[in-house]
């Protein structure tokens, strides 16, 4: 059951990525409605089988890195979801959406067995952590593909290319307004994050911090979005410069995401 | 029944012929009346604009139709017929449909996909529907023509980009700033295509307007014009970082904003994005304000290009524009045919035929001890009577499809009847718009 719903998330993904890809290089409003209703049955049938499987296993399904990646892209759709519908951007579908597919496949090459959660992974502040932190990582995510976009966008500008892109692109200064939305509201999803896996760490281990590497790689991906945040609201740092930022903290959060296991967890 | 177009453009006649013969829409009810009372003429709608002066029209006889609309035209205006004729245009059946679908739908436009041709119709036909000059098939003709103008809009890009520098340089900002409502432009010198520049960016809700130029008076002039401010010409480098939008134009023979005034004006906005259009030659702008961060310039030749980009692009777009012109043809005449009479008297004997048919065969079959022949005698009494009561309506049917206006005959026939559901759809409501 699960397993179904699973392989239609991503035969479905697969047709929204098409669908948005193709945006870019034609125009249509039917093409832009059918990439976003196949994009919501898909984000629908990956929601079910998350949850399926979590009613299931009876705890949130982040035990492992297949259920994990996975877990990554559904926050990814419902992030860019949520983003579309405020901005109506359609564009950042075709730099999102790629992301969450690729999330999904890597997810499905993967074929680990669901883990029996040692006891000291069962407790709410786990799960708090855990949400919180793929919440904050959907953030960054959109934050970086909107940073692309930006950078291509602004390359057009400078160069003065006014090609079929150029027109699809939205407006520097609403690229601008879509990044700093997902940080102000990533940054402090993260800090929460944070403070709650740290509040779990001292249940489980009896010490608030004990400087593992992903502990350590959180805090510099919390202080890359905090020097972020603040040289934004502060000096203003905005455009190129915020963009770059943007896309390296977003790197970094693959690489914690990716080579910085728990050293307790996994 | 024929739709015929005759009629002038820009593209056989030159404006000083174009105004010789353009109908003024105040007294148009005149030219009007004396068309329809043209011989053979049964419906006009007269198009004037100051690109073309059409006349449509829809008669019996094609050729003498057309003819005696000519001549109408040259003598209206009291022009030599020989002077006028060689620039005179005319179509007839499915090319009159077609392009009169082109116009509306501003495929044959001066500047291809400007938006002012499809309501400069709208109102001729209006005066026509007022002073009833357009009957059944005119009125049907150009409702047809608005809905499918609006297909051509609404399936094409035909209208959707810039084809003026004024305008480009809208829509360029637009993809810089994004929503242009709270934004602030500034006019350096006052040049007339620095003002139609503001004028489109205030008409695109740009909400504040400085000017500055050499001559202090003249400054303040404008800013009164566009209910904006006014700021000395020595200084406006202060006030150009509340400008969001800066347009220069003037006559001075050296840059007057350089890098570096623009890396300070970038500081001073926090790094908010600020537009620079150099319209004037000698350059106003050093080119290297381009090198700035958050500072975007554009001089009157990117403009330019984009503009030629957007055209190129329009007569791509002209190639679909055409194809739905095409599919809506075929429609639009499958109509007009089923106004001609022999068809409907057709339709109308085998409505009644069919209903007589059926109506027979219920009887029969429920009938138990049916006389050998009374089936034969039912059928010639059916049949006498369907004759008896066609007979009144199919003469005169056939004496009207001699004279005027059989169509409206025909139609109103076909509607009692329900001969055809004629697809009465939301075109009807396309004029009140």
């Amino acid at each position: 059951m699960t397993h179904m719903f699973f392989i239609l998330t991503v035969a479905l993904y697969c047709c929204a990525t098409a669908a948005y890809l193709a945006c870019l290089v034609r125009t249509s409003p039917a093409l832009t409605r059918w990439a976003g209703r196949i994009l919501a049955v898909g984000f629908t049938a990956h929601l079910l089988s998350t949850i399926h499987l979590a009613v299931n296993m009876k705890y949130l399904p982040l035990t492992n890195m297949q259920e994990s990646l996975s877990f990554f892209s559904l926050a990814v759709v419902g992030g860019f979801i949520f983003f579309e519908r405020r901005y109506k951007v359609t564009t950042l579908g075709s730099f999102i959406i790629p992301v969450a597919l690729l999330l999904l496949t890597a997810s499905s090459t993967l074929h680990e067995q669901s883990r029996q959660l040692p006891p000291i992974l069962q407790s709410n502040w786990f799960w708090l952590h855990a949400l919180l932190a793929f919440a904050s990582y959907a953030c960054f995510t959109i934050a970086a593909g909107v940073a692309v976009m930006y950078l291509i966008q602004r390359y057009f500008l400078k160069t003065k290319h006014f090609g079929a892109l150029f027109q699809k692109l939205p407006s520097l200064e609403t690229m601008d307004d879509i990044s700093y939305r997902c940080l102000t509201v990533g940054w402090p999803l993260l800090t929460v994050a944070i403070i709650s896996g740290s509040i779990w760490s001292d249940q489980a281990l009896g010490s608030y911090w004990i400087w593992d590497r992903k502990q350590t790689w959180s805090l510099i991906i919390w202080i890359i979005y905090a020097a972020l945040l603040h040289g934004r609201i502060t000096i203003g740092w905005r455009g190129k410069r915020a963009a770059i930022l943007a896309i390296i903290g977003f790197i970094v959060v693959l690489f914690t995401f990716f080579g910085m296991k728990h050293s307790i967890t996994w | 029944m024929n739709i015929i177009v005759v009629g002038l453009s820009h593209k056989t006649a030159t404006v000083k012929i174009r105004e010789k013969v353009a109908f003024s829409p105040n007294q148009i009810e005149k030219p009007l009346a004396e068309l329809v009372s043209l011989d053979g003429i049964i419906e006009g709608v007269i198009v004037s604009t100051c690109n073309r002066v059409e006349i449509y029209a829809t008669t019996r006889d094609i050729a003498g139709g057309i003819a005696r609309i000519k001549r109408f035209m040259a003598e209206y205006h009291h022009l030599q017929f020989e002077e006028l004729e060689p620039h005179l245009y005319s179509y007839h059946a499915e090319d009159a449909i077609r392009h009169v679908f082109r116009v509306a739908s501003s495929l044959d436009s001066m500047v291809v996909g400007e938006p002012q041709i499809l309501g400069q119709i709208k109102t001729s036909y209006g005066y026509a529907a007022e002073f009833r000059s357009s009957g059944i098939i005119l009125n049907r003709f150009l409702h047809k023509a608005f809905s499918v103008a609006k297909r051509v809009r609404t399936e094409t890009k035909i209208a959707s980009s810039a084809v003026s520098v004024a305008f480009a340089a809208v829509e360029l900002a637009k993809k810089i700033l994004g929503d242009l409502s709270d934004k602030t432009v500034m006019l350096i010198g006052a040049g007339e295509m620095c003002e139609l520049a503001a004028k489109h960016f205030i008409n695109s809700g740009a909400k504040r307007v400085m000017v500055t130029n050499r001559t202090f008076d003249r400054a303040e002039r404008l800013a009164d014009e566009f209910g904006g401010e006014a700021v000395p010409f020595e200084s406006f480098l202060e006030h150009l970082h509340r400008a969001d939008i800066v347009l220069s134009s003037t006559g001075a023979p050296h840059c007057i904003i350089g890098p570096k005034d623009a890396e300070e004006v970038v500081k001073r906005r926090r790094f908010k994005p600020i537009f620079f259009i150099d319209i004037a030659v000698p350059r106003d702008i050093d080119p290297k304000v381009d090198d700035v961060e958050n500072a975007y310039l554009f001089t009157v030749d990117h403009l330019q290009e984009i503009v030629q980009a957007n055209l190129a692009q329009r007569s791509l777009e002209a190639e679909k524009a055409e194809e739905i012109i095409d599919q809506e043809i075929g429609q639009f005449h499958k109509w007009l045919s089923t106004l001609e009479v022999t068809p409907t008297i057709v339709a109308l004997r085998n409505r009644f035929d069919d209903i007589r048919r059926s109506e027979l065969e219920k009887t029969i079959s429920g009938w138990k001890d049916l006389p050998p022949d009374a089936e034969k005698r039912l059928e010639a009494l059916t049949l006498a009577m369907m004759n008896k009561l066609l007979h009144a309506p199919t003469s005169v049917l056939k004496q009207a499809g001699q004279g005027g206006r059989v169509d409206l005959y025909v139609d109103a026939l076909r509607q009692l009847f329900g001969l055809e559901a004629l697809r009465r759809d939301d075109e009807e409501l396309e004029l009140e718009e």
